[in-house]
């Protein structure tokens, strides 16, 4: 009996001395190996007689069992001490940057065309489109502005040399996207709602104004369209771009020779920290032009003007991004800096939908 | 169109206050520009005495004044040489702000003595030029008053801009007349002078050119003295915005603001023989009033005498017989131009003037006898002399429209129901003539030639403001989808572009012509360009992209990533196109990745393909091919085609004489893809619905092979026979990795394909893996590749 608890005691402070696996995987073979001591113990329970196996068969069995128990035990306990060591070698910075990501924008005037496509995607409104090298006929003769016409000078506009045309028509850069107007007409029976967001020209430069700049028109012609929608369909718009309800208009009759009667429109702004934030009506800016389509504008496109009637109206898509969000110098729009593009810009997720909201 | 409110009132009968007026302008369609009354920058200055004048201690050319301006004895240091003890001017006191130079006065020693305050030039106070001594005042003008009253300024100046449509409004008496529709006040009776003529009038005035001069009234008046014009005509016209000349000048031009009635005083002593208007001769020259000659043609309306042409009719007058202090004998002209023969020539000549602005909307052509007998009278009143009978050549058209006007279409189209009474009133205060269904236009107004005009002129009055918003019908159930094929294409690759850490910029649509040569030249190349950086259609998007590719490398950026969606300008028509390039470095020197590495052609690929790929192109069927054009490097590049006419995409690096013309260092890389050659995706029968399929059961097997070829064969060959060789099984091949030098023979190279392989119903056991491989290195041996033992 002294022998087995002194075999057992020995046998565990080896294992507790054991430093390393191999000195444990030593003490394992020294006791349960095939020639260990623990092992020559279970061998000698075949000499016994029954009585003696009696007794001892559950001691040293007790004993092997402690002894395997401690060196799993151990065992853990070792290769847990030499996995911390390990990981506490791997140490990193982690205050490290990663590797770089380039972030991606979207030109403010894409995305506000995108926004402007889905407000009035949600009225019915598809967006048309049209050349921007035009002929004169589609710019100005059918939109009710002949040759002689003083409108023809408000326009400052960019023409090519008189042979570069076809069939000696007087090519030039489209002043405005009015245009698609005369080609939707020309080319689509009513009811006809659109949207055309596109470049225009005109020979102007100085702080507000570039030669290029871009504009959105909106045309819709149908039997029975008064004033009165195209007031509704100004306000809805404008209410949906700013997210805004206290958005007021002011319509002021004005001249469009391609439009009868004809108002421009402004729209209410608060002073907000010395900026003007649209909403309220501290004081008015003009946004828009619109009216009700010439009827002259009709018949040139081949429809009945007794039958069908309806309203335009454009504004400037630039200078909506600017009201909305904030930038006040235009040339920076087209001059590819970084550092604006990404201040400005949009991120590619940033996709203007009605139920997110269309500004971002 | 700037007029003063005293001047509006002359015509207006009204209470109204200026912003009632403005308000009341910009509601019927007279956009109000601005509101400047001269009275407030004169804030500060008052007329005063100077009490005494010496001789300032240190400085010659300066004098002590003791000024009383109403507040006893002020010091005041003057450097004018009329300042003297006596004299009556205008004072400024400590505060008030100078008008000319935004200077405000304080108080100051000037070379050591005290001094408070200024007296004042007329240019100090914008109110003139003269700069060569203080204003001078009358003695009795009333010291300690504010100047502003003293010199009746304090009369607010109103700023309307006037749309093309309206000459009526072109006169103050026009605007008042729409004002008074508007419920402003009462029109004025105007007072048309009667002067019958005491001798009959000495020179004769034909018309060679009705079309262009329908008709000419003409009177000479004799005897006139052409001094300074009255004070009350002279503020008129400053307010207006136009300098006082002499009487005469100024008399017609007071006549044109008033009345939108332009009108021409020929001096009668520089004139020869008879007046008549007529068509140039082409080639014939005229020296207008502004000192610049003009060549003109035969399509062009003069006024001439015998001696040869004085007037570019309607636009300018001459300069050899306009009015001078001499004159004492005028020629008046009262005439109707033909407004398209008017904004013809301006348009040629490219010369503006205020006369032309009037004649080329058209002026009433029933005021050529008033005007002219409001002009008489105002030359007779301020310049004396006497007139003569009035000659009238030809006819002005005088024939009125008359309009079939259905009142309900006040509401059909203006959107408001006016009853017919009120709509009747408004027309006729707006000089209309209504008779049952029946409008007649008045001959001020030219614009108005249909039903809907009548309708602008009743809801204008009325007020848009009052019309009601009106929703527009909407389609039953959830907004449809409205865009194309196209702007979808577009608006997917812009945003991936932009996820894929692409910044998007919008150039100008116009290069330089050098920039443009550089990509083969422009097909349109503007007539009058803006300036010569400006002046070519592009005929490809990289230009306007490099350009800012090195502005930004200028300004400091190290990689610059930029893509642009917009048009090309060709011959065949205007092409989308999504231009690319990467300048600088793709990866910044880093503490894990060394150095910093520039971009190489593979990284504009990837761009391409995962564009290419987010716009629907069957990325996996298309042809790499050369020819990308020779702003490119001619073996760093490449084209992308579905078969071999369709381009989709070029790309490469930049060829380095491309890169020095737009002073780009180091490697940039360029693509564009054309979108208009994406073949459109096919919807297909069933909508969104996507072919059935299920992941294979079975694993997928990778095998290796490497290959020896020919250097020059392009791996990309290899890889397409590959995978084609064996389609039932093999679904991917991969190359990864390319090799030459060592145990590779010269001439030669190796390339290592990994093959995927997709059992389906069973696995591969070692008799079909064999006969796959067979498959691929016969394939492969057509193209020269020897398998590596």
């Amino acid at each position: 009996m002294t022998d087995l608890a002194s075999l057992n005691a020995q046998a565990l402070a080896a294992i507790d001395a054991a430093a390393s696996l191999d000195a444990l995987e030593a003490v394992r073979i020294e006791t349960l190996g095939k020639q260990g001591s623990v092992t020559a113990l279970l061998k000698s329970l075949g000499q016994m007689s029954p009585e003696e196996r009696q007794t001892q068969g559950p001691a040293i069995n007790g004993l092997r069992e402690a002894v395997t128990s401690a060196i799993a035990a151990k065992k853990d306990a070792l290769e847990s001490a030499a996995l911390n060591a390990r990981l506490a070698t791997e140490r990193l910075d982690m205050t490290l940057p990663a590797p770089d990501a380039h972030a991606g924008s979207v030109h403010p005037v894409s995305q506000v065309m995108d926004e402007l496509a889905e407000i009035f995607a949600d009225m019915g409104f598809a967006v048309a489109e049209g050349p921007e090298i035009e002929d004169d006929w589609h710019n100005f003769t059918a939109l009710n502005i002949p040759e002689t016409h003083p409108a023809r000078a408000m326009h400052d506009t960019f023409y090519f040399p008189e042979d570069a045309g076809e069939e000696a028509k007087q090519m030039l850069l489209r002043t405005h996207t009015s245009p698609v107007q005369i080609r939707t007409m020309l080319n689509q029976k009513p009811p006809i709602r659109v949207i055309a967001p596109g470049r225009v020209y005109r020979s102007d430069s100085d702080a507000t104004h570039t030669p290029m700049f871009h504009q959105i028109e909106g045309l819709v012609i149908d039997k029975g369209i008064h004033m009165g929608h195209l007031k509704w369909t100004l306000e809805t718009f404008l209410k949906a771009f700013f997210e805004r309800d206290d958005v007021v208009l002011r319509l002021r009759p004005s001249y469009f020779p391609f439009t009868e009667p004809s108002a421009e429109v402004d729209v209410g702004y608060t002073l907000v920290n010395g900026k003007r934030v649209i909403g309220g009506s501290e004081g008015w800016m003009e946004v828009l032009g619109s009216g009700m389509v010439h009827p002259r504008v009709i018949a040139a496109c081949g429809l009945d003007p007794n039958e069908y009637q309806g309203f335009a109206f454009g504004t400037g898509v630039d200078r909506l991004a600017m009201l909305k969000y904030g930038m006040d110098d235009l040339r920076a729009f087209f001059d590819g800096d970084l550092r604006w593009l990404k201040h400005y810009g949009f991120a590619a997720l940033d996709v203007p939908t009605l139920s997110g909201g269309v500004g971002a | 169109m700037k007029f003063s409110l005293s001047w509006l009132k002359e015509h207006l009968d009204t209470d109204a206050d200026i912003q009632g007026v403005a308000d009341a302008l910009n509601r019927i369609g007279l956009e109000v520009e601005g509101i400047e009354n001269p009275a407030e920058k004169l804030k500060g200055f008052t007329v005063a005495k100077v009490l005494t004048a010496d001789r300032h201690p240190q400085a010659d050319k300066l004098q002590v004044l003791t000024v009383d301006a109403g507040q006893g004895p002020l010091q005041v240091v003057c450097g004018a040489p009329n300042a003297r003890a006596g004299l009556v001017g205008v004072f400024g006191v400590e505060g008030a702000v100078v008008p000319a130079n935004g200077m405000v006065l304080k108080k100051a020693a000037i070379r050591g003595v005290e001094s408070n305050g200024m007296m004042c030039s007329t240019r100090e106070l914008e109110l003139g030029d003269d700069h060569d001594g203080i204003i001078e005042l009358p003695n009795d003008a009333p010291i300690g008053t504010a100047f502003a009253d003293y010199a009746q300024l304090d009369d607010p100046i109103i700023d309307v801009a006037i749309t093309p449509n309206r000459q009526d409004c072109m006169g103050v008496r026009g605007i008042a007349r729409d004002l008074a529709a508007a419920g402003l006040g009462t029109l004025k009776a105007l007072n048309v002078p009667s002067i019958s003529g005491s001798f009959p009038c000495p020179t004769e005035i034909r018309i060679a050119d009705p079309e262009g001069c329908p008709a000419f009234y003409g009177r000479v008046v004799r005897s006139v003295t052409n001094g300074e014009s009255p004070d009350w005509m002279q503020a008129r016209l400053k307010a207006a915005g136009q300098r006082p000349i002499s009487a005469l000048v100024d008399i017609t031009n007071y006549v044109m603001l008033d009345h939108g009635r332009p009108s021409h005083a020929y001096d009668l002593a520089k004139l020869t023989g008879a007046v008549s208007a007529r068509r140039a001769a082409d080639g014939e020259t005229a020296t207008a009033l502004n000192g610049k000659d003009y060549t003109l043609t035969a399509n062009m309306t003069v006024i001439a005498d015998e001696a040869g042409v004085h007037d570019i009719a309607g636009i300018m007058g001459g300069e050899h017989s306009g009015c001078a202090e001499t004159t004492r004998d005028v020629l008046l002209e009262v005439a109707y131009f033909t407004p398209e023969r008017i904004a013809k020539t301006g348009q040629s000549l490219a010369l503006t003037s205020d006369a032309r602005s009037r004649f080329e909307r058209g002026v009433d052509p029933a005021f050529l006898e008033d005007g002219l007998a409001v002009l008489t009278g105002l030359i007779l009143d301020i310049c004396g002399g006497e007139a003569s009978e009035i000659v009238r050549a030809g006819e002005p058209p005088l024939a009125q429209k008359t309009l079939s006007y259905d009142f309900g279409l006040c509401a059909r189209l203006g959107g408001i129901d006016v009853p017919q009474d009120k709509q009747t009133a408004i027309l006729t205060s707006l000089g209309f003539a209504v008779a049952g269904n029946q409008v007649t236009v008045p001959t001020w107004r030219r614009d108005v030639d249909g039903p809907a005009d009548l309708v602008e002129e009743v809801i204008r009055i009325i007020g848009l403001d009052n019309v009601p918003s009106t929703a527009l019908p909407r389609a039953e159930g959830v907004a449809k989808p409205t865009a194309t094929p196209m702007q979808k294409v577009e608006r997917r690759m812009r945003r991936t572009a932009a996820a894929r850490g692409l910044n998007e910029a919008i150039n100008w649509s116009f290069l330089p012509e050098a920039q443009a040569a550089v990509f083969g030249g422009g097909t349109w190349t503007l007539a009058n360009p803006i300036s010569e950086d400006m002046k070519v259609m592009r005929p490809s998007l990289l230009p306007g992209l490099l350009s800012a590719a090195g502005r930004n490398l200028d300004r400091g950026a190290s990689s610059v990533r930029l893509f642009e969606l917009g048009r090309r300008y060709l011959a065949d028509g205007e092409k989308l196109t999504l231009g690319l390039v990467l300048a600088g470095e793709r990866q910044a020197r880093g503490w894990a990745s060394g150095k910093a590495h520039c971009f190489d052609p593979y990284d504009i690929k990837a761009e391409v393909m995962a564009l290419l790929a987010a716009a629907g192109a069957p990325v996996d069927n298309l042809q790499v091919m050369g020819d990308a054009g020779d702003h490119f490097h001619p073996g760093q590049s490449a084209t992308l085609r579905l078969g071999p006419k369709t381009i989709l995409a070029s790309f490469g690096a930049l060829h380095p004489n491309a890169a020095k013309a737009f002073d780009l260092d180091g490697a940039v890389m360029a693509a564009e893809i054309y979108l208009d050659a994406i073949p459109a995706k096919r919807g297909g029968g069933n909508g969104f619905m996507r072919p059935a399929y299920t992941p294979p059961a079975l694993q997928a097997v990778t095998r290796d092979f490497a290959f020896l070829v020919p250097s020059d064969l392009p791996a990309g060959d290899l890889v397409r026979v590959i995978k084609g060789s064996d389609k039932d099984n093999i679904t991917a091949a991969r190359l990864f990795d390319q090799f030459m030098g060592a145990g590779v023979p010269e001439g030669q190279k190796s390339l290592a394909i990994e093959v995927t392989l997709q059992p389906a119903e069973k696995s591969y056991g070692e008799e079909d893996l064999k006969a796959i491989a067979e498959r691929v290195v016969a394939a492969a041996s057509k193209l020269g590749a020897v398998l590596r033992g």
